[in-house]
C-alpha cells in the first residue's frame, strides 16, 4: 500500500499544491486537510506547507497554532507520527511548541528566494534517514523570517541532543549556528526553512530534494508497517 | 467664482455638455462623478483608443482578443492562457510600496475574473538614475512592494526589467504582467445576464481610499512635490491576504458553476463593474448603495460608487444559487453582499439603465440618486483624435532625426563596457519565483521559461511556456516607429534565447502628455511600429494597457511602449543553456553582419547623442535567425546564448562572462561602433568545438549568416586592440552596481 501524505492548507497556505506534487512525483500519495478540520487520520505523515497561513497576521504561525488541525497534527506527532514543516510550516510548528526556537526577520531585512547549500548534520530525522552525515544538498530558501533563533540553553541541548538536521553552508538570513532545519528529540518532527519540494525535478535546477522528501515516505513507510 | 463641479472633477466643458444631452437633463453631482471616472484616459481610452484599432489582433489560436479584462489564447491540450498588462506608474510615484502592490493586486483580478487561475506575474520597472535619491527611495519602496504583495498572495514573480535613466526621474514605470491558466471550456466573460439575478460584491469593505484615482492620479502629469504628495491618499492600499482567500473563493465558485459572470473591481471601482457587466450582457442594473458594506460611516453614494478600495469583485449569481454562494464564501472567510439586481435590456424603452438607489435614505437622500443608460459610460464615451505633430527636424521620409553630429570617441571601451554592467538579482531574490513549482528559467536571463501543466489535474504537458518583457526608450525616442517594432523583434530573440516561439503580445503603452502633439505623434507612430512587427511575424496583440500623462514638472518621459511577449516551447525536454560561456567554447555571432550604426544606441545616447536613424530591421531575416537559434537551443547544441541588445555585441559578451564566470578573447570586432552597435536581428552563442560544425551547418541551411568571433575561457574579457578588462573587476562592478546604490540586505556576498 503506497505511503499517503496529508498536507495541511490554512487561508493563506500556497505551497500546499507544490508538495503535492512532489509527493505524487515520488511515488506515494497525497491529501489535503483543511485547518478547520480537527482530524488527520488516515494519513502516514503531516506536511505543513509553506505559506503566509492566515496572512503571517500578528507573527507567522501565531494564528495557525489555533486551528483545530493544530490539535490533531499535536496528537499525531506525540504518537510518533512523523511531522514536517516546511518554511511558513516550521514558523507554525514553532509557534505551536511542536518544536523549540523561533524563526525571526532575516538579517538582511529583505526577503529572499535563491538557492542555499545545506549540509546534512544528522540522519536521525524523519527527513534525513536516507542521506549520509555530511551530505550536501542544493535546495532553495523563500522566506522574510527565516532566521532561526533560540536562547543558549535550548542551542547546547539541540546540539547535544543531536536535533540539527541541515545547516547552511553559506548563511543567507543570519540563523544561530547557520541553522537550516532542526527536529525534536524523537526526531519524528522537523522544521526547516528551505523548500524541498521545488528541488525534486533537474529541469527546474536542483533534485536534491528528493532524499529529503524520499526519507520523509519511507519514515512514514515505516510506521504504516510497524 | 468657484469652479464648476465638472472641471473638479476632471470633465472638460464639452464632455459636461454631452452628458447633459444623454440624460435629457442636467446630471446631478453622482451622475457626473460617475461618468468623470469612467470618461477618464485611463478607463476610456479616448485619447489612444483611434490608434489602436490598427494593430493586428486575430490568429487561429486567439480565444478572446483585446478589449476583456485579459486576452485569451488556446495553448493545446484543453489549456488557455490569460494574460494581461498594465501600469501602475501614477500610483508608485507617489506611494511606491502601495502603489505597486496595488499594481500587481489589480491585474491578478483581471486573470482570475477570467476563470484562470494566475501562475506568474512580470514586472518591467523603469526608475530614475541611482545617483537620486527620490528614484532610490521610489524603487526600493517599490520592489518591496511587489515582494510584500506578490510573494503572500501565492503567485510567483518570474521575470522582469530593471531600468534606470535620467527620463524617469520623477515619474517611474510600474507595469505589471500576469498570466493564468484556465480549462478553454471555463472561460467566463464579466457579463451581467439573465433578468432578476443577483449581483453580490465580494470581497473587502469600501472604503474612501483610491476615490479618484483614475481620474485625479492615472490622467494627469506631475508637478511640484507637496501638490503631488496631497494626492496620497488618492492610492489605494493593498491586503494580499485579503486577495489570497478572494482568489481561492472565486476559483471554487467557477469550479462549482455557480456565476453567471464575474468582474473585478478597479479602477473607477463599483461604477465600472456594475455598468461594464451590465452593457456586456446586454442588461440594466439597479444598485442599492447602501447594501455595500462599507469600511467608514459617513461616506457619500459618490464615495461608495467611485472608491477603488482593492480586494473586491463583483459576482453576477442566479437567485437559487445564493445560498451555495454564500457558503463558499464563508469557508474562505470572504465577506458577500448581494448589492444589485440585473435588470431589463436597453431593448425595453425604460430598460439598460444603472439605477443607483438608497431605498431607505441610510448615506442620504431616499430613493433613486442616479439613472444612466449603462451602456453610456463605455460606448459614448469621447473618442479624440489629437493633433499629432513629429518632433522639429524630423525627416519622415528618410525616418532620420535631427541630427546631434557625431557620436564621441570612446577613449575606454572597457571602461564603457564595464559601466554598463548591472547585475538586476538584487530586485528578483526578494521576489518569490519558484513557487508552483514550473520555473525552469527564473529571472534574470533573456526570457523566462515555465512548463505548462495543466491547471486542474497538474498533468504534465511536456511544452513550455516562455515570457519576457521589454522595452527601450532610446530607440523610441530616436524614432517611435522603427523603435518599437525593434523592440517586437527583440522580445522574439529573447524568446528564441530559451527555444520559444511567440504566440501572442500584450502591450503597454507609456507616454506623456496627449495634449502635446509631439507625444500624440510618438503614440501614433509606435502603434504602427508595432503593427508592422506584429504582422510581419504573425504575432497577434490580444491585449494592452495605454498610460499617458507621465511627465514630471512639465517635461515628457521618452516614449517607453513595452511589450510583453509569450511563447511555446514545444519539446521541453532540457534546461537552455542561458547566456553562459564554457572556457574552450567557441563564440559565434548568429545573424547579419554588423550594420555600422549607433544611433539609439546607449553608447550613443550617453554621450548626449539622440538623433540620427536607427539601424534597419528586416522582418522576414529575423523571424529566421529567432527560428534558428530556438531550434539549436531545443537540440542542446548550445553552451550558451545572449541575445544582442542594449549595449551591443560587447555587452552581450559581457554579461555572458560575469554570469558563468568565463572570460574570452574575441575579434573581428574593428572598433567601438561594431562593439556597441545595437543593430538587431544577432544572438551571441557559445558552442563546445565538437559541435562546431554541425552549428555553422544547420545555420547555413537556414540562409542566416553566421560569423565566428573568438574563443571562451581565461579571465579576462578581451576584444583584440579595444577591450581588456580582468574578469574579477567586471564581475565586482556587475554584482555590485544595485547592492552599492539601494543597500545590501542580505548577508550574503
Amino acid at each position: 500500500m503506497s505511503v499517503r501524505v496529508g498536507v495541511l492548507v490554512f487561508p493563506g497556505s500556497n505551497c500546499e499544491q507544490d508538495v503535492v506534487w512532489a509527493v505524487e512525483h515520488l511515488g506515494a500519495q497525497a491529501e489535503l486537510l483543511w485547518h478547520g478540520d480537527g482530524s488527520v487520520s488516515g494519513v502516514d505523515a503531516v506536511v505543513v506547507p509553506g505559506g503566509f497561513a492566515h496572512g503571517d497576521y500578528l507573527r507567522p504561525g501565531a494564528i495557525a497554532r489555533f486551528s483545530p488541525v493544530m490539535e490533531a497534527v499535536t496528537e499525531f506527532a506525540r504518537g510518533g507520527g512523523p511531522v514536517v514543516g516546511i518554511c511558513n510550516g516550521f514558523q507554525v510548528l514553532t509557534e505551536a511548541g511542536l518544536l523549540p526556537g523561533a524563526l525571526q526577520k532575516n538579517a538582511g531585512l529583505k526577503f529572499l528566494c535563491a538557492p542555499a547549500v545545506l549540509e546534512v548534520v544528522t540522519t536521525r530525522s524523519v527527513l534525513t534517514g536516507d542521506a549520509t552525515v555530511g551530505q550536501r544538498l542544493s535546495v532553495p530558501v523563500n522566506h522574510f523570517e527565516g532566521n532561526y533563533t533560540c536562547d543558549d540553553r535550548t542551542l547546547a541541548s539541540l546540539r547535544d541532543d543531536d536535533c540539527i538536521v541541515l545547516r547552511y553552508v553559506d548563511n543567507p538570513n543570519g540563523s544561530v549556528d547557520d541553522i537550516a532545519g532542526i527536529c525534536n528529540r524523537e526526531g519524528n518532527v522537523v522544521g526547516l526553512m528551505p523548500h524541498p519540494e521545488r528541488a525534486v525535478d533537474e529541469l527546474l535546477g536542483s533534485a536534491d530534494g528528493r532524499v529529503l522528501l524520499g526519507s520523509l515516505l519511507s519514515a512514514a513507510g515505516t510506521s504504516v508497517t510497524a | 467664482m468657484s469652479e464648476p463641479v465638472h472641471r473638479a472633477l476632471g470633465l472638460t466643458d464639452d464632455e459636461a455638455a454631452e452628458i447633459e444631452s444623454i440624460l435629457g437633463r442636467e446630471p446631478n453631482h453622482l451622475e457626473l462623478a460617475m461618468y468623470a471616472v469612467m470618461w477618464s484616459e485611463h478607463c476610456s481610452y479616448k485619447s489612444s483608443r483611434i490608434h489602436l484599432k490598427r494593430l493586428p489582433t486575430e490568429a487561429p489560436w486567439v480565444l478572446v482578443g483585446p478589449g476583456e479584462n485579459a486576452g485569451v489564447i488556446d495553448v493545446g491540450d484543453g489549456i488557455a492562457a490569460a494574460i494581461r498588462i498594465e501600469s501602475h506608474n501614477h500610483p508608485s510615484a507617489i506611494e511606491p510600496y502601495q502603489g505597486a502592490a496595488t499594481g500587481a493586486g489589480g491585474i491578478l483580478r483581471d486573470i482570475f475574473t477570467m476563470g484562470a487561475r494566475p501562475i506568474a506575474l512580470m514586472d518591467p520597472l523603469r526608475f530614475g538614475p541611482l545617483d537620486d535619491p527620490r528614484s532610490r527611495w521610489i524603487a526600493e519602496g517599490v520592489v518591496s512592494g511587489i515582494s510584500g504583495y506578490g510573494n503572500s498572495v501565492g503567485v510567483p514573480t518570474v521575470g522582469g526589467e530593471t531600468v534606470f535613466d535620467a527620463t524617469y526621474t520623477g515619474n517611474p514605470l510600474v507595469n505589471v504582467l500576469c498570466l493564468g491558466l484556465l480549462p478553454a471550456d471555463r472561460l467566463v466573460l464579466g457579463a451581467a445576464t439573465g433578468e432578476g439575478n443577483l449581483a453580490v460584491l465580494l470581497g473587502s469593505t469600501t472604503g474612501r481610499d483610491g476615490i479618484g484615482g483614475v481620474s485625479v492620479l492615472a490622467s494627469a502629469g506631475f508637478g511640484d512635490e507637496d501638490a503631488d504628495a496631497e494626492k496620497r491618499p488618492s492610492v489605494q492600499v493593498g491586503d494580499p491576504f485579503e486577495e489570497k482567500r478572494l482568489i481561492e473563493a472565486c476559483l471554487a465558485l467557477l469550479d462549482a458553476g455557480l456565476v453567471v459572470g464575474i468582474q473585478d473591481l478597479g479602477g473607477a471601482g463599483l461604477t465600472c463593474a456594475t455598468s461594464e457587466t451590465a452593457s456586456r450582457g446586454h442588461a440594466g442594473m439597479d444598485v442599492d448603495v447602501a447594501a455595500v458594506p462599507r469600511r467608514e460611516p459617513g461616506m457619500e453614494a459618490f464615495e461608495v460608487m467611485t472608491s477603488e478600495s482593492q480586494e473586491r469583485m463583483l459576482a453576477i449569481v442566479e437567485p437559487g444559487s445564493l445560498d451555495e454562494v454564500l457558503e463558499i464564501c464563508d469557508r474562505w472567510e470572504v465577506r458577500a453582499s448581494v448589492v444589485g439586481t440585473v435588470t431589463a435590456g436597453p431593448d425595453r424603452s425604460d430598460g439598460g439603465r444603472l439605477r443607483i438607489v438608497d431605498p431607505d435614505g441610510t448615506l442620504g437622500d431616499a430613493g433613486v440618486l442616479a439613472d444612466i443608460p449603462a451602456a453610456s459610460l463605455h460606448d459614448a464615451a469621447p473618442l479624440y483624435d489629437r493633433p499629432q505633430r513629429p518632433p522639429e527636424g524630423f525627416d519622415l521620409d528618410a525616418r532620420i532625426g535631427p541630427s546631434s553630429g557625431e557620436v564621441p570617441e570612446s577613449n575606454d571601451p572597457g571602461a564603457d563596457l564595464v559601466a554598463m554592467l548591472c547585475d538586476t538579482s538584487w530586485v528578483w531574490r526578494q521576489y518569490d519565483h519558484q513557487l508552483f513549482v514550473n520555473t525552469v528559467v527564473g529571472p534574470g536571463a533573456d526570457a523566462t521559461l515555465l512548463r505548462l501543466r495543466d491547471p486542474l489535474s497538474g498533468a504534465d504537458t511536456g511544452r513550455g511556456l516562455a515570457l519576457t518583457t521589454d522595452g527601450n526608450h532610446r530607440w523610441c525616442a530616436v524614432d517611435p516607429r522603427v523603435g518599437t517594432a525593434l523592440v517586437v523583434a527583440e522580445a522574439m530573440a529573447n524568446l528564441a534565447c530559451v527555444g520559444a516561439h511567440a504566440l501572442a503580445l500584450v502591450n503597454c503603452l507609456n507616454f506623456g502628455n496627449p495634449e502635446h502633439p509631439e507625444v500624440m505623434w510618438q503614440l501614433s507612430e509606435a502603434i504602427d511600429g508595432m503593427a508592422d512587427a506584429c504582422e510581419a511575424f504573425g504575432i497577434p496583440v490580444v491585449g494592452g494597457n495605454v498610460s499617458l500623462y507621465n511627465e514630471s514638472q512639465g517635461t515628457d518621459i521618452d516614449p517607453s511602449p513595452v511589450v510583453g511577449l509569450l511563447g511555446m516551447v514545444d519539446e521541453l525536454v532540457r534546461r537552455p543553456p542561458g547566456p553562459r560561456l564554457v572556457a574552450g567554447g567557441r563564440l559565434v555571432v548568429i545573424g547579419p553582419p554588423p550594420q555600422r550604426e549607433l544611433a539609439g544606441s546607449r553608447f550613443a545616447y550617453d554621450r548626449g547623442h539622440r538623433g540620427g536613424g536607427l539601424p534597419a530591421l528586416d522582418f522576414g531575416l529575423h523571424a529566421e535567425v529567432a527560428r534558428t537559434v530556438a531550434g539549436l537551443v531545443n537540440s542542446g547544441l548550445l553552451a550558451g546564448v545572449h541575445d544582442v541588445a542594449e549595449g551591443g555585441v560587447g555587452l552581450a559578451l559581457a554579461e555572458m562572462a560575469v554570469h558563468s564566470g568565463e572570460g574570452f578573447s574575441a575579434a573581428r570586432i574593428d572598433d567601438a561602433v561594431d562593439l556597441f552597435s545595437e543593430a538587431p536581428s544577432r544572438i551571441v552563442v557559445c558552442v563546445e568545438p565538437e559541435q562546431l560544425t554541425t552549428v555553422l551547418n544547420v545555420c547555413e541551411s537556414a540562409g542566416v549568416p553566421t560569423t565566428r568571433i573568438g574563443v571562451a575561457g581565461g579571465d579576462r574579457l578581451m576584444v583584440k586592440g579595444l577591450v581588456d578588462v580582468a574578469l574579477e573587476e567586471a564581475t565586482v562592478a556587475w554584482r555590485d552596481r544595485l547592492p552599492n546604490a539601494l543597500g545590501h540586505g542580505t548577508t550574503q556576498g
